[in-house]
């Protein structure tokens, strides 16, 4: 069985190709990348690329606010049908507090995603190009019906979406977005530690050590390149998109 | 009520003692931006270029972080009482209350730092007084029995990591430019992991539901949640998202923490600090 799913890996822990991607800035989320960039093996090298969108064909997050707000959704798009899934077929045996626990995640996240199509929508004033597309997903060999495969990609996802907020707040320049990125953020802290819990009852997993600084007390925060990465490593998102304009 | 005189107290500190060093911590803090330069002219004469965003008295990046403090102070000194008191069972609660110290523990003494390497003095530990006047016996020094204390230590801390988080929420604003922002939005994350494990020790959501302040949580405990029921996010009314059948007020409250203003975090805190 696989523990982890999904791993939010250092850099220099991704595959040589991916590594290069990240160096070449060509971050490169979704499984048709492979195709899409396959001659940047022998073209580009190490070299930043001026254009900021050297893949037109490929939708990129955009930079700035729109870029952030292309990520999370990009984001909540992911949480909300991985729950879709669960709530559709729930594990056998699931105990009603696990039922409501993960019911009610699967609410949150799908508001939250249809919050951002709607929002991005409105603040590209409709101009739909510059809306990250509906992504189509796949989760391989994940087993569904596994307790401990659903609750442990749950918790990943949970706190990589924690990270990756924390990460964006200083990308966020309209202190709009920032309260609503806030108003997010706690909430899917909150579901974090849930899930931690039910995964671990009676511990201090909640606020792991491997989550928050033992010294400063400080949950994860990662830039843009580094949750992509991840997220991309997991397989999990077969729609390529780009991130060439966020850190 | 003393709350006026902490409040006072509190924007004094900032504006007077704050004023030389406010500007060492601007260059320290580096890229401000506009917050920056609109906290550096005197309050009256201060206007926010967004009235919607616009916060109350103290809008500016030293005084989110000793507000910040003041909650930490709070927080800290009451886990540390509480792990103290002999009310905790052992097993779980107590697990849970030493995790809970630990990062509170380390959030005073970080914001403590951070402060001070910007060179601001940091607002001293206020004298707190957890029975409120009287109302509670959370660490059952009056007698009210263990059972009792136990309830009520398990309220109050409901009580305190929901209102830090919706007071860093708040704050966020204000440290926008600041290179606080990141780590305040770090330790906000952290509050509401607290939030979530508390809330579920009590036996309710980990989340809010509408602005209920849930089973067993005495009425003086409704001003944390007063303004949780909000469901118009951004503009847009989150019930009515997406093209399937509505969201639920639970599920559209559930999915959302509302901020909470300075003044009414400190009007909250201020119930539990016995003024000078």
């Amino acid at each position: 069985m696989r523990k982890s799913i999904v791993k939010v890996k250092p850099v220099e822990k991704a595959t040589n190709r991916r590594q290069f991607l990240k160096l070449g800035g060509m971050g490169v989320v979704g499984a048709g990348l492979l195709v899409a960039c396959s001659n940047d093996d022998n073209g580009m090298g190490m070299m930043p690329d001026p254009d900021p969108n050297p893949n037109p064909d490929i939708f990129d997050l955009g930079q700035g606010d729109l870029g952030v707000l292309n990520y999370a959704y990009a984001l909540e798009q992911l949480e909300a049908d991985f729950y879709t899934k669960v709530v559709n077929s729930f594990y056998a045996n699931i105990s009603d507090e696990e039922m409501q626990v993960l019911t009610d995640l699967y609410y949150h996240e799908v508001n939250h995603r249809d919050f951002f199509k709607t929002a991005i929508t409105a603040a590209v004033e409709g101009n739909t190009e510059l809306v990250l597309p509906t992504l189509e997903f796949d989760y391989g060999d994940l087993d569904f019906n596994n307790r401990e495969q659903v609750l442990t990609t749950a918790s990943v996802l949970e706190d990589t979406g924690v990270a990756a907020y924390n990460g964006a707040g200083r990308l966020i320049s309209n202190p709009g977005y920032l309260l609503l990125a806030g108003k997010i953020v706690s909430v899917e802290a909150r579901h974090a530690s849930a899930i931690r819990t039910l995964l671990n009852p009676g511990s201090a997993d909640f606020a792991g050590d491997d989550y928050v600084t033992t010294d400063t007390g400080l949950a994860a925060a990662l830039d843009p390149s580094v949750v992509l990465s991840a997220v991309g490593d997991t397989g999990f998102i077969q729609t390529p998109f780009t991130a060439n304009n966020l850190p | 009520m003393d709350i006026i005189k902490f409040l006072d107290g509190f924007t004094n500190e900032t504006l007077l003692e704050g004023k030389p060093s406010r500007r060492d911590m601007f260059g320290t803090l580096g890229s401000l931006g506009k917050k920056a330069m609109l906290s550096a002219i005197p309050f009256g004469l201060a206007t926010m270029p967004n009235k919607t965003f616009a916060q109350d008295s103290g809008s500016d990046p030293v005084s989110a972080l000793q507000l910040a403090l003041t909650l930490e102070y709070l927080e800290d000194e009451f886990y540390d009482l509480a792990l103290q008191s002999g009310v905790l069972p052992s097993g779980r609660p107590e697990t849970v209350y030493m995790q809970i110290s630990k990062h509170e523990q380390a959030h005073v003494d970080f914001l403590i730092a951070g402060l001070e390497g910007a060179g601001v003095t940091p607002v001293e530990k206020p004298t707190f007084d957890f029975t409120a006047g009287g109302a509670f016996d959370p660490f059952n020094e009056n007698g009210v029995g263990q059972e009792t204390a136990y309830a009520q230590l398990l309220a109050l801390a409901q009580a305190f990591e929901d209102t830090g988080v919706r007071a860093y929420k708040g704050q966020a604003g204000n440290l926008l430019g600041s290179d606080f922002l990141t780590p305040a939005l770090q330790i906000h994350a952290v509050e509401a992991m607290h939030a979530s494990e508390v809330r579920r020790l009590r036996g309710l959501k980990g989340w809010i539901t509408n602005n209920e302040r849930g089973a067993g949580m005495p009425e003086a405990t409704q001003a944390v949640y007063n303004g949780e029921e909000n469901v118009v996010q951004g503009g847009v009314d989150v019930t009515t998202l997406g093209s399937g059948p509505s969201f639920s007020m639970e599920a559209s409250t559930e999915a959302y923490d509302e901020a909470l203003s300075g003044d009414d975090a400190v009007a909250i805190a201020s119930l539990f600090i016995v003024s000078e």
